[in-house]
């Protein structure tokens, strides 16, 4: 017991000390941070699709409400240490076991808060799950007939879109584009890691996954989704200018999931018929030059060579 | 103590047996005597200690992590290297440091604060912690051939047989089963023994809140645990017996893991923390010299958080194909746990004002908690409202908000129960002036760390990631976040240190160093084998305080009586 009583100034010295201490550090750490928060990201992306930026109205509302909580707690954590420090050993504290007005107050503010940022979010809802129609240009491309009909997913009201298959494999996206059915059919084209859409246009994604799990997401577009084998998972987004919008697979996929990148590419809806047709031309050559390298690798070393395992 | 008598008595010295016995046993000694024991006492600090290894071996995987992220597009360790780190990482801090260390504080502390001669089931006990040093020895094995690198969530199908075929994986589910059986037993122990082994007097009404803490912490581990352990037994016979719940393939359900695991993973999330609320119930009420604020709100809801903590799993996940009912209730349920939360921190300010705190170790650790924890209470809010959640979730926000609830709540608790029972478990009192370096280095160390990896996440940046490239200000951010593991590091050494220097210099505690009011305070540091000589009648929450004013009446002594009149 000798040597935790040790005489009052030097107690008092520490304590002092400790609360210069305590405030230097909290300037410390505040003075650091004014200028990184400043110049640092502290809201979701405002988004260059509607749904994402309803989800980042969302959260401003909650950050508002959040930072007025955070100050208040903290503030009052403070005040509460500094003013009500012991100033002689020993001393005692008030007989206070509690209040149960201050309960009951407490709990239907915290209550009351949740509600507000719950019927905020539903508000905002709509405007992130339901598609919505295309601009008139992405309306003239969709009328060319790529629309492609299932039955699961939200549609936007006139039921058009741009619907793309979005195949998640280890460590790359694959993109497979609607083959369509009316005058202006490209047949089944794809690409990989870099998806080209028009702007304009409620593009809706179709997203699985042929091995793990992996998860779509482009923070500009929306939140993430995940693509988990043996199930289908949708988003979308519409694009109003034209813009390059990265992103990366989010679930951890295996070894090179850092690598495993996505970029949405928006041209406008001529600009993206022309990408399409080159797209599918590209592909019709190189599957030729490939047929025609297995016919002359079957010439040399036999048909079983070529076979696909 | 107990030498066996050799002369023989007369009769005088005889004294009339009150309790007849057959033999008084040696008290065990050597190095032996701790595999054998059944001394709650002993297991305790077995439980401390080897967690705090674990602790320490996470603890280097971490900085291992974050000098891989130092720079950007680093290529310090190989992205095999570095997915076995985290997880190892995740797996350890969880199943072999925080929840088995709350065990280690209740191992020790329940019977003494309950007024009892041990836990229920001795041998039990001695069971559950030797099954915890085999999980871990188990896990720690596969370093000596393939760790594994699914994470601590270990989704299907990448842990399937396909993906991992290593036996790291098979590790992995070894250490699941292990550590479960471990905390299974060890909860039907804790509850049984607080539901039967009060002393005299000890209402419900009147138990200590760090035993509510552990009594919900039993609960819950008794409902959520056999989940786990059925999903990880089912992950086994798909890796190795040909059967297929998890295989898309051939009818099963990726899905179905994510399901079974969050179902396990939520209230996991609360069993590593509810005890630790307790301890700071415990610590805050001793230095501001006055009772608890509201001890039936925090009570109340401690159970509430502990029933709710069953109806949220599914926010993690948001993000996968799920209906939109789902999506709602488990957003509306997810935002009800933060009531009584915010509830607990709102009493424990209250318990704060007015009182006359005394600036000790603990208090600083219990005071820093309130003020790191408040953040990933918050940011917790952000994650439960789905549309949020699809652009935050799997981001490095979720990295800060984990880290902040774990390390900024968890382990800030885990430090101020070791600063304010060490003096009970040695006799000796830790050095305040390294205590308190220790609490400031991990106190702006955990700031400096996860504060900016919120805005990483919201930046774009995806987690478990062994790469990022040089784009916007991702660089400066985890160069800041790495700089600051290595402040919290060095805050932990300094109480490691701490501990090995007072455990042989530190001031003799005595009986009761704080003047607090618990029962463990009556007796002596370290208290002997049987804990108490006599169990004094509880008449309050706070017997000792009572005791204090009792001697002070009877004897006219004017002694400081704690925590007011």
């Amino acid at each position: 017991m000798e040597q935790i009583t040790s005489n009052k100034t030097t107690r008092r010295s520490l304590r002092l000390r400790s609360f210069l201490l305590s405030a230097a550090a909290a300037a410390g750490v505040l003075a650091a941070l004014a200028p990184a928060a400043s110049a640092f990201t502290i809201t979701t992306p405002e988004g260059a699709s509607p749904n994402a930026h309803a989800i980042n109205e969302i959260y401003i509302l909650a950050l508002a409400f959040s930072l007025a909580i955070f100050v208040g707690v903290e503030v009052s954590l403070g005040y509460c240490l500094w003013r009500y420090r012991a100033r002689k050993r020993h001393a005692k504290g008030e007989r206070i076991h509690g209040n149960t007005r201050l309960e009951i107050g407490w709990t239907l503010g915290a209550a009351g808060v949740l509600v507000i940022l719950a019927v905020f979010t539903f508000v905002k809802l709509g405007s992130i799950i339901d598609p919505q129609n295309s601009g008139p240009e992405g309306e003239e491309l969709l009328n060319k007939g790529r629309i492609f009909a299932l039955a699961e997913r939200k549609l936007p009201p006139s039921g058009k879109r741009l619907e793309i298959n979005v195949v998640g494999r280890q460590y790359v996206w694959q993109f497979v584009y609607p083959g369509g059915t009316g005058p202006a059919d490209f047949g089944p084209t794809y690409s990989y890691e870099e998806m080209v859409v028009p702007t304009e246009t409620t593009v809706v994604l179709n997203v699985t996954a042929a091995d793990v799990v992996h998860s779509w997401w482009v923070p500009a577009l929306g939140g993430k989704v995940q693509a988990v084998p043996g199930y289908h998972n949708y988003t979308w987004f519409k694009i109003s200018k034209p813009g390059v919008f990265h992103g990366q697979c989010a679930t951890l996929c295996g070894r090179d999931h850092a690598r495993m990148i996505a970029t949405v590419r928006a041209v406008p809806p001529a600009q993206f018929e022309a990408w399409l047709a080159q797209r599918k031309h590209d592909l019709e050559v190189a599957g030729e030059e490939a047929a025609a390298a297995r016919a002359k690798m079957a010439q040399l070393r036999g048909p079983q060579s070529v076979e696909n395992p | 103590m107990a030498t066996p008598q050799t002369q023989a008595l007369t009769a005088e010295q005889v004294a009339i047996p009150q309790i007849v016995a057959h033999e008084v046993r040696r008290e065990p000694k050597g190095w032996t005597s701790w595999l054998t024991t059944t001394d709650h006492k002993r297991i305790g600090i077995m439980y401390l200690v080897t967690t705090f290894g674990f602790f320490i071996l996470g603890g280097v995987e971490a900085l291992m992590i974050r000098l891989q992220l130092g720079l950007p597009e680093n290529t310090l360790v190989t992205p095999q290297v570095y997915n076995q780190l985290f997880t190892l990482h995740g797996t350890t801090m969880i199943f072999l440091f925080v929840v088995p260390m709350m065990a280690g504080f209740g191992n020790y502390l329940v019977p003494l604060m309950i007024g009892a001669r041990d836990m229920a089931f001795p041998r039990l006990n001695a069971l559950s912690y030797w099954l915890l040093l085999a999980g871990g020895i188990v896990f720690y094995a596969s370093l000596f051939f393939t760790p594994p690198e699914a994470g601590w969530s270990s989704y299907v199908p990448l842990s399937g047989a396909l993906y991992s075929p290593g036996g790291g994986q098979d590790a992995w589910i070894y250490l699941i089963h292990l550590t479960g059986l471990s905390s299974i037993l060890g909860a039907l122990n804790f509850y049984v023994t607080i539901a039967n082994m009060r002393t005299k007097g000890m209402s419900w009404g009147r138990l200590p809140l760090f035993i509510w803490g552990i009594l919900i912490y039993s609960i819950l581990i008794l409902l959520a645990m056999p989940v786990i352990a059925a999903a990880v037994t089912m992950l086994l016979t798909d890796r190795h017996f040909g059967t297929h719940f998890f295989d898309p393939t051939n009818g099963g359900s990726a899905l179905l893991w994510q399901h079974l695991f969050w179902f396990f993973g939520h209230p996991e999330v609360y069993i590593m923390i509810l005890p630790g609320f307790g301890i700071i119930s415990e610590v805050l009420p001793v230095f501001a010299r006055k009772p608890i604020f509201g001890y039936k709100a925090i009570a109340a809801s401690t159970v509430a958080i502990g029933f709710l903590s069953f109806l949220v799993w599914a926010h993690h996940m948001f993000a996968t194909p799920l209906p939109l009912a789902v999506l709602i209730f488990m957003m509306l349920s997810s935002m009800t746990i933060a009531i009584p939360t915010g509830v607990k921190i709102f009493n424990w300010i209250g318990t704060l004002w007015r009182g006359s705190i005394e600036f000790r170790t603990p208090l600083l650790f219990a005071a820093g908690f309130i003020a790191l924890f408040t953040i990933g209470g918050i940011s917790g809010v952000f994650l439960a409202m789905f549309p949020v959640d699809w652009q935050l979730n799997e981001s490095y926000f979720v990295v800060a908000h984990i880290h902040f609830v774990l390390v900024g709540g968890a382990v800030m608790t885990i430090f101020a129960g070791i600063y304010y029972w060490f003096p009970k478990i040695t006799g000796r009192m830790l050095s305040e002036r390294l205590g308190k370096l220790s609490f400031w280095l991990i106190f702006v160390g955990i700031i400096t760390t996860f504060l900016i990896q919120h805005v990483a996440g919201l930046e774009g940046m995806p987690r478990r990631v062994y790469e990022y490239p040089n784009v916007g200000d991702l660089a400066a951010e985890n160069l800041t976040s790495t700089v600051g593991a290595f402040i919290l590091a060095t805050g932990v050494l300094v109480t490691i240190i701490n501990v090995l220097r007072s455990l042989k210099h530190g001031a003799i505690a005595g009986p009761d160093p704080w003047r607090a009011n618990t029962l463990e305070w009556f007796t002596p540091s370290p208290p002997p084998p049987h804990n108490f000589d006599v169990i004094p009648e509880v008449r309050s929450l706070e017997p000792l305080r009572d005791i204090r004013a009792e001697i002070a009446r009877a004897t006219g002594v004017k002694e400081p009586i704690g925590t007011g009149s």
